[in-house]
């Protein structure tokens, strides 16, 4: 018996208007993409990294395993309400097909079975009654998960969770509501027609026991689909966008679209694709710090909400720690650092007046950049390895040195940035050199993903030491030390470089293995993103960095980068040292202890 | 009888012994080093007239001898425990000191230059500090580390202060005017020798100290330079190229010397920083002890019996570290009399 009531339309309203809105925006994105993104996109669908973007939509989208790897509690919220919801569709329909051996049906039906088919009689009715059951208990205990986190965010290993905005909390409270009023709705059916299983069927009896169910049976189905047609509706402008928008990101991302130094469409769907899990909450450190309106999540909901962004995009370290903690992969750095080229207006003053060095021939070029051109000794250190090697090396902003350009890229100074990149770009390329060596991490990073210089390989110093060391022209030799390695921020996270500078530290020292290291290593509190930064602030970071160190005793810690190292040392409690200068180092003793052996020889001898 | 012990043997913690024992209290005056006078017994003349700091040290040479006055030298206090009344006292060497109230003249340290690493201290040799200029200036000999007379020598203010980039953002005070001081008695000294000062802004804050900087100019032909010092860099010859950029003029700048001094600021002592992590009393956000207000109460701290001379709150030039020492003294004494708390 199929009665024929109106309370579907909220729920077919709002799936239309969602559906909609979905295939505009989609479209919209899309043809906002640049030429070659288009055209990479159509390339992307014709090779096998759509299957690995399949397997990441339900690995991400469904069953957010990357959340449950950083924090299994949370996933398993995130899990049992996407993938449970997920599974109560998709068995929903396998029932009805099953019940009248045909797709014939319109798509509403299996939402609201439990109401058109009051006598389920079919093979397997039984068996599909307890799944269905079984999937609304997952799902409501995510959903009373996700109260308790509103609640007591603690339980959770979280230390905050995120702030709400109206359209957020209307959503939220439908999300809330969706699944409590289904199992209401199903049991009032259970109570008249027994036709649910063993937890609607239970709650069905209690009901008819002490509530007049025909007064509010049709009510409860109304409530049910109201709630559904008001998530929908309120998706889009709610935080649940990043349900749709992060199966977008994960095919494009798959396609190998890449993030730009403008804000463009990818831009906002990562931006969209935000679930405010709140994971990079924990990860910044100034939040420790007492700075709470940077992190990336509040950053993401002020540009979507419109609202006034400057302190949360100038006030940030770009150190990348979040990123790193993000499970939906959002490129934060770097949407900052196309929102701040976006929001900085040209600076009204010229490089112009910058001066060449004079140009030389050489087959390795050593740039120090304007950092380590503040830490002279890291520049003798490299000097001293070179003359050690024996390779012809043009020091190339020796006297008249310029930017790399990097703190203008970082302020969102794009032009300006561009034309120092223009100089030392004409210097390289005519110097005929092969191989580009730098020592700061901040450099070689611009030098890599801003500079376009054919046929030279570019080279961050720990990595040159390194294979120098392999190949033995440099010697291995221990210095008799207890040793921290501190990954700078644009070496590790921001160039993934984590290996090759552990193995130039162990080649000299007993390097101590530290928890939080690589990926989740610490940022000094100096990084050159922070235009907008109290010092304090910078300060705190520092401190509490340098006091994680202090607790391992040890009698160095070794970084490889200027600027870190300008940072920790200021801190005064352990002695800080680039890598170049403990590389010089071992190679003073060793050429010490050539000499002694030498005189010692000559001893025995005479 | 309350007893008072004194921290610190610079002329803030000279003072406020020498006015106790005068009105009749018992002191403890204990010292780190093996000497008494801090900081000014490296200086040769004062500003802002050039009285040799001997002549301010004279006055407290009698304190010694005196029958009321209990001296440690060599003794670091490391800790103080609040818990309790009487108060305790720790030394370094594991002496413990009990006190009902303490006055805490600690005094600064000197800004560590080699944290400049850019401007070469401990690099070159031709880069030295303010401090040791005035050692310099005292035995009238200023040579470069070749021996010869260095024919031209650039002063650098605001090393350390008002700088970020180390972590000071306040202006030390002092350092200009010292800077000019210094340049006139180097000037004296070596009448060829060209002088330069680098600085952001010139704080002349004392009465006559605006007068001292014309006559700088006027007399003694010094040269002053609005610009910051970007960084050092050393010739075979041991003679130094400076880079900085000329605020006024808006353009890079560079220039050889043979000398360079480092103005370099005045910071907390270890003392009170330590106090930040052992918690003990309240420190300001640059690393001073922090007084209960900025107008009354400058020498008093937030527990009672527990007071503050000198620059142990902040950098203060010798005059103000006197005064502020006789405030100190005056607020103690009261509080000894059962007037005040
Ligand atoms: C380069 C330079 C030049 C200057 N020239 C002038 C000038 O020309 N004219 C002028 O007016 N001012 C000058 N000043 C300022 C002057 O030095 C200070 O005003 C004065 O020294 C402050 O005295 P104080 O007693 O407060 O501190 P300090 O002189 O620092 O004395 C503190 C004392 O406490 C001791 N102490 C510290 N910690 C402990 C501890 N834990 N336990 C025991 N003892 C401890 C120290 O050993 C020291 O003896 C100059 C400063 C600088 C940096
Ligand atoms: S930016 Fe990433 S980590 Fe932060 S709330 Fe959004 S999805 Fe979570
Ligand atoms: S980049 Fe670093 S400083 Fe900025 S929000 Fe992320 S974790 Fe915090
Ligand atoms: S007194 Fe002058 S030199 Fe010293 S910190 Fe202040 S401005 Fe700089």
């Amino acid at each position: 018996m199929i009665r024929d009531p109106n309370f579907q339309y909220p729920f077919l309203i709002g799936t239309i208007f969602l559906f909609a809105y979905l295939i505009i925006r989609v479209i919209l994105w899309y043809i906002k993409l640049s030429k070659y993104d288009k055209l990479r996109f159509i390339h992307f669908w014709k090779t096998k990294s759509v299957w690995a973007a399949i397997r990441d939509s339900v690995a991400d989208g469904l069953l957010h395993l990357s959340i449950f790897k950083k924090n299994p509690l949370l996933g398993y919220m995130h899990m049992s309400l996407a993938f449970g919801w997920f599974l109560l569709i998709v068995m929903g329909h396998l029932e009805v097909i099953a019940d009248r051996h045909s797709l014939n049906f319109p798509f509403y039906y299996a939402v609201f079975y439990r109401y058109y088919q009051p006598h389920p009689d079919f093979a397997g009715a039984k068996v599909f009654g307890a799944v269905m059951d079984f999937l609304l208990l997952i799902i409501l205990s995510g959903v009373a998960l996700a109260i308790i986190k509103r609640i007591r965010k603690q339980i959770f290993g979280m230390k905050r969770t995120t702030r709400l905005k109206t359209f957020d909390k209307i959503a939220l409270a439908s999300l809330w509501l969706i699944f409590p009023l289904r199992l209401l709705a199903e049991s009032l059916s259970a109570a008249y027609y027994h036709n649910g299983s063993f937890m609607s069927n239970t709650l069905g009896e209690w009901f008819i026991q002490n509530v007049r169910v025909s007064a509010i049976y049709d009510l409860s189905w109304w409530l049910y689909s109201c709630s559904l047609g008001f998530f929908f509706i309120a998706l889009p402008f709610s935080r649940y966008m990043h349900i749709p928008t992060e199966i977008v990101f994960i095919f494009l991302r798959h396609a190998g679209i890449m993030p730009k130094k403008y804000w463009n469409s990818y831009a906002q769907i990562q931006m969209y694709s935000c679930s405010r899990c709140g994971i990079c909450l924990d990860a910044c450190q100034l939040y420790e710090a007492g700075v709470s309106n940077v992190q990336s999540v509040y950053f993401l909901q002020f540009i979507r909400n419109n609202e006034n962004v400057d302190k949360s995009l100038f006030g940030c370290i770009i150190c990348g720690r979040c990123q790193e903690a993000c499970p939906v992969h959002i490129n934060l750095n770097d949407l900052r650092t196309a929102l701040r080229i976006k929001a900085s207006k040209p600076l009204t003053f010229s490089y112009e007046y910058t001066q060449k060095a004079l140009q030389q021939k050489a087959g390795i070029i050593y740039f120090a950049g304007c950092m380590t051109h503040l830490t002279p000794q890291i520049k003798f250190s490299m000097r001293r390895i070179f003359d050690f090697l024996g390779d012809n090396v043009w020091f190339m902003d020796k006297d008249k040195s310029i930017c790399c350009g990097a703190p203008l890229m970082l302020a969102g100074q794009y032009d300006s940035a561009s034309q120092l990149i223009q100089k030392n770009t004409e210097l390289i390329m005519a110097s005929g050199a092969k191989t580009l060596i730098l020592s700061c991490p901040i450099c070689y990073k611009a030098f890599r993903e801003d500079y376009v210089l054919p046929g030279i390989s570019i080279k961050f110093h720990a990595v040159y030491l390194n294979e120098m060391i392999r190949q033995g022209r440099l010697p291995k030799i221990n210095l008799g030390f207890k040793t921290i390695y501190h990954d700078p921020c644009a070496l590790g996270r921001g160039s993934k470089i984590y290996d090759q500078p552990r193995y130039v530290i162990d080649s000299y020292s007993q390097r101590i293995r530290l928890k939080k290291e690589k990926a989740e290593a610490l940022c000094c509190g100096a990084g050159l993103g922070a235009i907008n930064l109290p010092i304090e602030a910078k300060n705190k970071v520092t401190f509490e960095a340098m006091s994680y160190f202090a607790r391992f005793k040890p009698n160095a810690l070794i970084t490889a980068c200027p600027l870190c190292k300008k940072t920790f040392a200021r801190d005064r409690r352990i002695p800080v040292l680039d890598i170049a200068e403990l590389t010089a180092r071992a190679i003073d003793e060793y050429v010490n202890e050539q000499k002694k052996t030498v005189r010692e020889t000559r001893l025995i001898e005479s | 009888m309350k007893k008072i012990v004194i921290i610190g043997g610079g002329i803030a913690g000279l003072e406020v012994s020498r006015l106790l024992l005068q009105e009749g209290f018992p002191v403890t005056l204990i010292e780190k080093s093996s000497h008494l006078g801090g900081n000014i017994r490296n200086y040769a003349y004062l500003f802002p007239d050039f009285t040799p700091s001997e002549e301010i040290l004279k006055n407290y040479t009698s304190l010694p001898g005196n029958a009321d006055l209990q001296l440690l030298l060599n003794t670091e206090i490391e800790k103080i425990d609040f818990s309790s009344r009487p108060y305790t006292l720790f030394s370094n060497d594991g002496i413990a000191i009990s006190a009902d109230s303490i006055i805490i003249a600690t005094g600064y340290q000197i800004f560590d230059a080699r944290l400049k690493e850019e401007f070469g201290y401990g690099i070159y040799d031709g880069v030295i500090t303010s401090v040791e200029m005035e050692k310099m200036i005292r035995e009238q000999h200023i040579v470069t580390p070749y021996g010869k007379a260095p024919r031209r020598i650039a002063f650098i203010h605001c090393v350390g202060s008002r700088d970020a980039k180390v972590g000071n953002t306040y202006c030390s005070r002092l350092c200009c005017i010292t800077a000019i001081k210094q340049a006139i008695e180097t000037k004296k000294l070596l009448p060829q020798a060209e002088i330069f000062c680098f600085y952001i802004d010139l704080r002349m804050y004392g009465l006559t100290f605006e007068e001292l900087y014309l006559n700088a100019q006027k007399e003694y032909n010094i040269q002053f330079v609005r610009g910051r010092l970007s960084e050092t860099s050393e010739m075979i010859d041991k003679r130094l190229i400076i880079k900085a950029e000329d605020t006024l003029i808006g353009r890079p700048l560079k220039m050889m010397t043979d000398m360079l001094v480092l103005m370099v600021g005045m910071e907390a002592s270890n003392f009170s920083k330590q106090f930040a992590y052992h918690n003990g009393l309240e420190i300001g956000e640059h690393g001073f002890f922090k007084p209960l207000n900025q107008f009354n109460a400058r020498g008093k701290s937030q527990k009672e019996g527990i007071y503050f001379a000198g620059t142990s709150i902040g950098p203060m030039s010798v005059a103000e570290t006197i005064e502020h020492a006789q405030a100190t003294a005056l607020s103690t004494i009261s509080y000894l009399k059962g007037k005040e708390n």
